[in-house]
């Protein structure tokens, strides 16, 4: 398989996140300003109904912003990365049939 | 465009978990049944990059900004099914470990930005690029033509189903939540186009194989 342009794609995203994500807009996204705008926004301004570990794409305790971001952003593409993979490799070899799937493993690179 | 917890009714965000989890079941079913051995990784690869690239906000007009949502991305190199299932994982990532988006709200979320926003779209770029008058385009590639359309297309749709659900919750009527939603997001979807046609054009440059449905490609 050719490997090199998956890891272009992969180096891409990451230094997306490394690089670029503390320079993004700081603006309200196109809902936020519909809701700021029409007077709903505090409805969403409650308790999360369930707590996230790095609210906000900041890493915890970080006391740089740019750097908290940068980090959250790093490990959220790895993680989704290793979740994609996994679960496609994983539909990959159920369909194949080539032996049965013993485990669940994320790590099929 | 991800809701957070609290801007939709339970009569809403219950019902569209269950339409969530059932269009994701069949997507799945789908993918299994086609997956080529050089898409296991290009899954990987897409959910990074979509990833990232939903991390940097654009500014739009009127102190508003947007980010890119993908869904034809996915799609235009991975196929719908495949391309819905990229875009959820992201979604479900954002929801559990970034809060970005809520998790009641994560069911619409996903029917908004993956179904629609990606398996949907995904028909409007393989219709768009099948089209008389499109199809025999030497330049712009016809791909690159549909792209563009669907890609802009799925924000807009995605936008306005959003606002649908903002309605039926009770949280803004539909008479003002449907042209809000969609006069902004009809302003983030160019950059949509604009960016989802450079990396779609790069690909074809580098490995046209890559891109789904093209001679070669994993279709």
């Amino acid at each position: 398989m050719k490997l090199r342009g998956m890891l272009f794609g992969l180096a891409a995203a990451l230094l997306i996140a490394l690089l670029l994500s503390p320079f993004a807009s700081p603006w309200p996204d196109g809902l936020e300003k519909v809701a700021a705008d029409r007077g709903f926004l505090h409805k969403g301004e409650g308790k999360p109904v369930l707590a996230a570990p790095i609210p906000d794409y900041a890493w915890p305790g970080i006391k740089s912003g740019r750097l908290a971001m940068r980090i959250a952003g790093v490990v959220g593409t790895l993680v989704v990365f290793i979740i994609a993979w996994g679960s496609a490799a994983m539909l990959k070899v159920k369909r194949d049939g080539a032996g049965h799937v013993t485990r669940a493993s994320g790590h099929r690179e | 465009m991800h809701i957070p917890d609290g801007f939709l009714a339970t009569k809403v965000w219950a019902p569209l978990w269950i339409v969530a989890a059932g269009g994701l079941w069949y997507c799945i079913r789908r993918v299994s049944a086609e997956l080529q051995d050089r898409a296991v990784p290009l899954m990987g690869v897409m959910a990074a990059f979509i990833f990232a690239a939903q991390m940097l906000n654009f500014p739009v007009a009127g102190g508003t900004s947007g980010h890119l949502l993908g869904g034809v991305l996915a799609a235009a190199l991975l196929g719908p099914w495949a391309g819905a299932v990229v875009i959820s994982i992201v979604l479900v990532v954002q929801c559990l470990l970034f809060q970005d988006g809520g998790i009641t709200a994560l069911g619409a979320n996903i029917v908004n930005m993956a179904i629609i926003g990606s398996g949907l779209s995904y028909a409007i770029y393989a219709l768009t690029r099948s089209a008389p008058g499109i199809r025999a385009m030497r330049r712009p590639d016809p791909i690159i033509v549909a792209v563009a359309v669907a890609s802009w297309c799925s924000v807009v749709l995605a936008s306005a189903a959003c606002a649908f659900e903002l309605a039926l919750s009770g949280t803004s009527p539909l008479r003002i939540a449907l042209p809000a939603m969609v006069a902004v997001h009809a302003l983030i979807g160019i950059g949509e186009a604009v960016i989802t046609c450079l990396v779609v054009s790069s690909v074809l440059k580098v490995r046209p194989d890559l891109v789904y449905g093209v001679a070669g490609g994993q279709s």
